[in-house]
């Protein structure tokens, strides 16, 4: 065996719910402890150490000026960055502000706005610095995460399925809720790996897991319409968890009227 | 097979299924969930959608009630045989590094399984999809000749099919989306089933096609059919054929897919296809899939599975770092011309059966016959070249 890997886990805007599927892995995370050593996990540990390390995984979206620099500082300490989660992959649920007047929240929210550093913009950390690899989900999952650990442990480039959920959905047998009911569901254009976890339940997907490889949000978006869906509500169906992510936000444009204030960094 | 077909009352259908179930076989068939019919396992005759019919348009499907008793008019559902042969998702073998390096084949339990409602549509497809994965077995030889085919064997479909049982049901009804008369393949079961059943006023027609097929009738409490009854089962079997609005043209498909690759069509449909890879999920034939390995996390052992995949999924044509299919366009291109034309080079058929799934279960409703009718009203018309 070589020497054990040096992991990182890091956060920055986000709510903590990646790193707790980390923590859940809970017995495999014994399994984990003989290949590698945990040197920096603030959710589960209070010692940090320094760089470099041979994995980072990164939660959380850049949101402050501070950030900007930090996400900067941990890709010139790690040989491997992986992104965890719709926040940190997409920008996740606080970009729906890039839509947004961000002075204007930040005015109406805060007593002292000047104490408030925050960007205009919730943008995910592939806008800033090279990516490794890309695990989605709002939360991400853990057989999901186990696969991309073992696959660094073999050291072999992680593998992160593109398709779309109706592919699982198929798989596992569900019925499809778009064509039974009529249900707005987003899996024809988001990326399976939840184990197509709501249309399971008779729930239509609401795209937590992020845009598949090559999807149609447009043509999906059409369907909507004839489903009955207007204008603002297809705009939000598209923009969510997953929003910023650049075929989600393709999905909403046909059907909005208010474009980004400022333009996309990617 | 000509012997004399029987009658078996429709409120005797228990008996059918305990004479199954008494040899042995885990009995499946057809039963309502979630809103559509899906293949799941039956004890009793109120298992079955008893009085549902399916309305079936592109892209919808509803259940609704016929207000009759009868219990196979409800057509199909998204589900075909394909997921009973052909699994979903399986493990193929195992590999262990304690020690030394050993590696298992995990071959699946040979346990009988009698599938009751197979449509004709299912076992044509089925028996296209005997081409690919029995090209070798000498057991059950496949049905179909012809094409390149293959020599191979895939023993994991092989162990099913060996173990399957199939009670055909023939049409008395079509979906809206049904072709099959039009592909050759239904709406009446010819060949490839056990026992097929026509749905009548009070009873079934039942006729065997195998030893095992007739082994199965002596369980059941049958009486003689007279002239009436099968000649009233043929002119229903034939009012579901004659009722079908939908038909495929064939006529020359091969040079006509083939000869338009670059028609303006193929970028229309591309506007209205999601890429999700349904068409493909549902249909009896796609026998497309991809195989990885699972390591344990302590890197000992290892399991290679395979599941289905779609030329839809961009992974699918990835080649040495570079897809070779990506966009919509080429990649819908790709599945329509397989499944309508190469496939007959392929494997001397056609890879349509006519169910109509690809229809009723493509989110935006797209028809494939319309795809082929459209480029067959303006043949050599010429895409704008990408910019």
């Amino acid at each position: 065996m070589a020497q054990k890997l040096r992991i990182a886990v890091h956060k920055f805007a986000s709510c903590d719910g990646c790193q707790m599927q980390f923590l859940n892995l809970e017995q495999d995370l014994l399994t984990l402890a003989r290949q590698v050593e945990i040197v920096h996990f603030a959710e589960a540990t209070s010692v940090m150490q320094q760089g470099p390390y041979d994995v980072s995984f990164v939660e959380g979206s850049i949101s402050t000026s501070t950030d900007l620099q930090r996400i900067q500082q941990v890709r010139a300490a790690s040989r491997m960055l992986i992104t965890i989660g719709a926040c940190a992959t997409a920008g996740g649920l606080q970009a729906l502000r890039n839509w947004k007047d961000h002075g204007e929240f930040v005015r109406a929210i805060y007593a002292r706005p000047e104490y408030i550093d925050s960007l205009a913009q919730s943008t995910p950390v592939s806008a800033h610095v090279k990516v490794d690899a890309e695990l989605w989900g709002c939360p991400i999952d853990q057989q999901q995460l186990k696969r991309v650990l073992s696959d660094v442990l073999a050291r072999i480039t992680p593998r992160i399925p593109g398709e779309s959920v109706c592919m699982e959905c198929k798989r596992a047998g569900n019925v499809c809720v778009l064509v039974t009911k009529g249900e707005p569901c987003l899996g024809p254009v988001t990326r399976t790996g939840c184990g197509a976890l709501c249309p399971r339940y008779e729930r239509d997907c609401y795209g937590c897991f992020g845009p598949q490889e090559d999807g149609n949000a447009r043509a999906l978006g059409r369907r909507f319409q004839a489903l009955g869906l207007s204008a603002d509500e297809i705009v939000r169906r598209f923009r969510f968890i997953n929003g910023w992510a650049p075929a989600m936000r393709a999905g909403a444009q046909a059907w909005e009227k208010q474009k980004p204030i400022i333009e996309n960094m990617d | 097979m000509t012997a004399q077909s029987r009658l078996l009352a429709r409120a005797d259908f228990n008996a059918l299924i305990h004479a199954l179930e008494a040899q042995g076989y885990r009995v499946l068939g057809p039963r309502e969930r979630a809103g559509a019919i899906v293949f799941d396992e039956i004890t009793r005759a109120e298992d079955l959608p008893v009085g549902r019919v399916s309305a079936q348009q592109p892209g919808s499907y509803r259940l609704e009630d016929s207000g009759n008793g009868r219990f196979f008019d409800y057509v199909h559902g998204p589900e075909s045989l394909k997921r009973f042969l052909f699994a979903p998702e399986e493990r193929l073998w195992t590999v262990s590094a304690e020690g030394t390096v050993s590696f298992k084949e995990t071959l699946p339990e040979a346990r009988p399984v009698a599938v009751i409602g197979a449509r004709a549509c299912d076992i044509a497809g089925m028996q296209v999809q005997d081409r690919t994965f029995l090209a070798g077995n000498e057991k059950i030889p496949p049905l179909l000749k012809g094409g390149h085919g293959g020599i191979y064997t895939d023993p994991y479909y092989a162990t099913r099919r060996e173990n399957l049982f199939i009670v055909a049901v023939n049409c008395t009804r079509s979906a809206a989306t049904c072709f099959c008369a039009s592909m050759d393949t239904g709406p009446r079961a010819r060949a490839g089933y056990d026992l097929a059943l026509t749905e009548l006023e009070d009873d079934f027609l039942v006729e065997a096609n195998s030893t095992a097929g007739e082994a199965l009738l002596a369980a059941l409490p049958l009486r003689n059919a007279d002239a009436g009854a099968e000649s009233a089962a043929a002119e229903a079997i034939e009012a579901a054929a004659v009722s079908q609005t939908r038909r495929m043209d064939t006529t020359g498909i091969q040079a006509l897919l083939f000869d338009n690759l670059e028609h303006p069509r193929w970028d229309d449909v591309a506007e209205r296809c999601l890429s999700c890879g349904n068409c493909t999920m549902v249909c009896p034939t796609c026998f497309c899939h991809s195989e990885t390995d699972v390591t344990s996390l302590d890197g000992a052992t290892s399991e290679h599975r395979r599941q289905w995949d779609s030329c839809f999924a961009l992974d699918h044509s990835y080649l040495h770092g570079a897809q070779i299919r990506p966009q919509i366009r080429q990649r819908y291109r790709q599945w329509l011309t397989h499944k309508l034309a190469s496939w007959i080079e392929q494997f001397g058929t056609s890879g349509c059966v006519g169910c109509g799934r690809c229809i009723t279960w493509c989110p935006t409703g797209i028809d494939l016959i319309e795809e082929v009718n459209a480029i067959r009203a303006t043949p050599g018309a010429q895409r704008a070249a990408d910019i």
